[in-house]
């Protein structure tokens, strides 16, 4: 029965951070090299994007998740149809991620030296053959590590999202251990997190690292 | 409309500033700057890095460019292949204005130019081999072609055995030559060098250099290199301009420019290749004779205007009495024999006026540096 119980949390757990974080991957990466590159001195400036762009991804950011997921309920609403489970913690889960990670590929994308791009564009290089063959690349082991990081945050918000009826590890920990006093279950709930977060960490760092050849 | 007439219609007409006309050599200039100038915008306002710069560049010469940091090498370097985007003045590649190139005309304009950097900028997460490819891969050539091509240079720049090792795992001097590989993989007509031996041990400077006199011999190529060291030059430029403050304080063949530098920021650079006077003798030297038997130091400078080498025999009876030799030596640069000799002059009939005469006729500059017993 709480094993069940557990299976069930951890399947949503899981759900719940893949989906947003998939999204988050997919958009996050395109958003960062738009930052990247239309910033001062970038291969497409254009400061007035930049800084609307920054503007917005701040504003996203400096929201706390557990305000943000309520605020965005009436969007939540027009998106999945509902407020409640799973699907509807996807948004303001997705939404929380995307500048989060952004911000991080911003940063290894920036550390990318400017010489490497300076000699792309001297071997006759197009601009997006820039981003595709020397940013994305030269950025990746660090997009990697700040992906790692953007997983495990996840699934420390993704706790709070059974406060929507999401479900999930967090939930079954929040109801069992504060509400209901068991201890048992929330130490079972505790150890897999910890060992989800550490294997997450491990796998992560070990695929930079495997990717860094510098 | 016949075909002279069309033909003339493509020909732009010579400006009257470009003295086509009175300099038939400027018209096959491979490279040339016209009124070239570059301002940046500083905090303390526009700083001009480049000013008024005219020069021609002639196919398959190695062309030095040197000065001190900040000279504006790097910006004049860069606007052959507008890394570097002028503020004033033309830049013409085989007579075409470069400075209204859309992207298109751009990226064909520098794949006929390879560019070497000081620091490589190699990709660290691409092998060697990914890295001679890439600028094949995005010009869409095939793969056929492309493997073809890119052992075909690893083999020209002696790194055959390499091609599956990254970056990090080559010394400095392999990982520059991944960059000339890379820099020549599209068949260029020119090549850039931005210091490109200046992070290198001097060893491996020479085997740079000279895997870049081999390329411009075999594939007759234009190369235009900055540096900061004379040693450079002197290795394996044609000719040479001396940069200072954005302006050109100097230029013409190396051997000239060695042996009889007219700037004093071509002197400066000069110092740490020319044999100062050695501090001992610096110390005992003195204004006027101390005694009769004083012996008479002289500075011979021969600036190579003459091709042969000093005769010494002849030099040494002309002045007479005993001549010792403090300090001397002679090197050839583009056949011309340079260099200097440092002599003591004792017992000798003529006095250090006569001597200095006498001197003149076998080195361009004869000087008393003084008196030593």
């Amino acid at each position: 029965m709480w094993f069940d119980r557990l299976l069930q949390g951890f399947i949503d757990t899981f759900l719940m951070v893949g989906v947003s974080s998939l999204i988050a991957l997919l958009a996050g990466i395109p958003l960062a090299v738009i930052l990247v590159t239309s910033s001062k001195g970038g291969i497409y400036e254009a400061p007035t994007l930049n800084r609307a762009l920054g503007a917005f991804v701040n504003l996203f950011r400096s929201i706390p998740f557990l305000i943000l997921m309520v605020a965005l309920i009436p969007f939540t609403r027009l998106i999945v149809g509902t407020t409640y489970g799973v699907w509807a913690a996807v948004v303001p889960l997705t939404i929380a991620a995307t500048p989060f990670f952004a911000r991080i590929a911003e940063v290894s994308l920036r550390e990318v030296d400017h010489g490497l791009i300076e000699a792309a564009q001297a071997m006759g290089c197009r601009r997006w053959h820039i981003v595709w063959h020397v940013l994305l690349p030269e950025a990746l082991p660090g997009i990697v590590g700040g992906f790692t990081i953007t997983l495990v945050t996840m699934i420390n918000s993704s706790a709070m999202a059974g406060a929507i009826g999401a479900g999930g590890l967090g939930d079954i920990a929040y109801r069992y251990g504060y509400q209901r006093f068991d201890s048992q279950i929330m130490l079972i709930v505790i150890v897999l997190l910890v060992l989800v977060v550490a294997a997450i960490q491990l796998g992560g760092d070990r695929l930079a690292r495997g990717l860094n050849k510098r | 409309m016949s075909a002279a007439f069309q033909r003339r219609l493509e020909i732009p007409e010579p400006h009257n500033a470009d003295h086509t006309e009175l300099h038939p050599e400027l018209n096959r200039a491979h490279v040339r700057f016209i009124g070239l100038g570059k301002t940046y915008n500083g905090q303390q306002g526009p700083v001009a890095a480049l000013q008024g710069i005219d020069l021609a560049i002639q196919r398959g010469e190695v062309f030095g460019i040197i000065g001190r940091s900040g000279a504006g090498k790097s910006s004049l370097i860069r606007t052959i292949n507008r890394l570097e985007q002028p503020s004033s003045g033309r830049v013409l590649i085989d007579q075409v204005d470069i400075g209204e190139f859309d992207e298109d005309r751009l990226v064909a304009l520098r794949r006929r130019i390879g560019m070497i950097f000081q620091h490589f900028n190699l990709m660290s997460a691409k092998t060697v081999w990914q890295n001679v490819e890439l600028p094949l891969k995005v010009a869409g050539v095939s793969k056929e072609k492309r493997e073809q091509k890119v052992r075909e240079l690893l083999e020209l720049v002696g790194l055959e055995g390499k091609h599956k090792a990254y970056p990090a795992q080559l010394s400095g001097g392999q990982k520059q030559r991944v960059g000339i590989a890379r820099a020549l993989v599209h068949d260029p007509q020119i090549l850039l060098c931005d210091e490109a031996t200046s992070a290198l041990d001097p060893e491996t400077t020479q085997s740079i250099l000279g895997l870049l006199r081999e390329i411009n011999k075999r594939l007759g190529l234009t190369i235009v290199l900055i540096t900061h060291e004379m040693a450079v030059i002197r290795e394996i430029c044609d000719r040479v301009v001396v940069l200072e403050h954005g302006r050109i304080v100097e230029q013409g063949p190396v051997w000239e420019v060695f042996g009889n530098p007219q700037h004093d920021v071509s002197k400066t650079l000069l110092a740490p290749l020319q044999h100062a006077l050695p501090e001992e003798l610096q110390r005992r030297l003195q204004p006027q004779p101390a005694s009769p038997d004083a012996a008479v130091v002289l500075r011979l400078q021969f600036t190579g205007s003459q091709r042969d080498e000093p005769d010494l025999a002849a030099l040494f009876s002309a002045l007479g009495g005993r001549v010792r030799l403090l300090q001397g030596g002679v090197e050839r640069i583009q056949g011309h024999a340079l260099g200097q000799l440092l002599l003591a002059v004792a017992g000798s009939s003529l006095d250090a006026e006569a001597l200095q005469k006498r001197a003149n006729n076998w080195a361009q500059h004869v000087e008393v540096l003084g008196y030593v017993v």
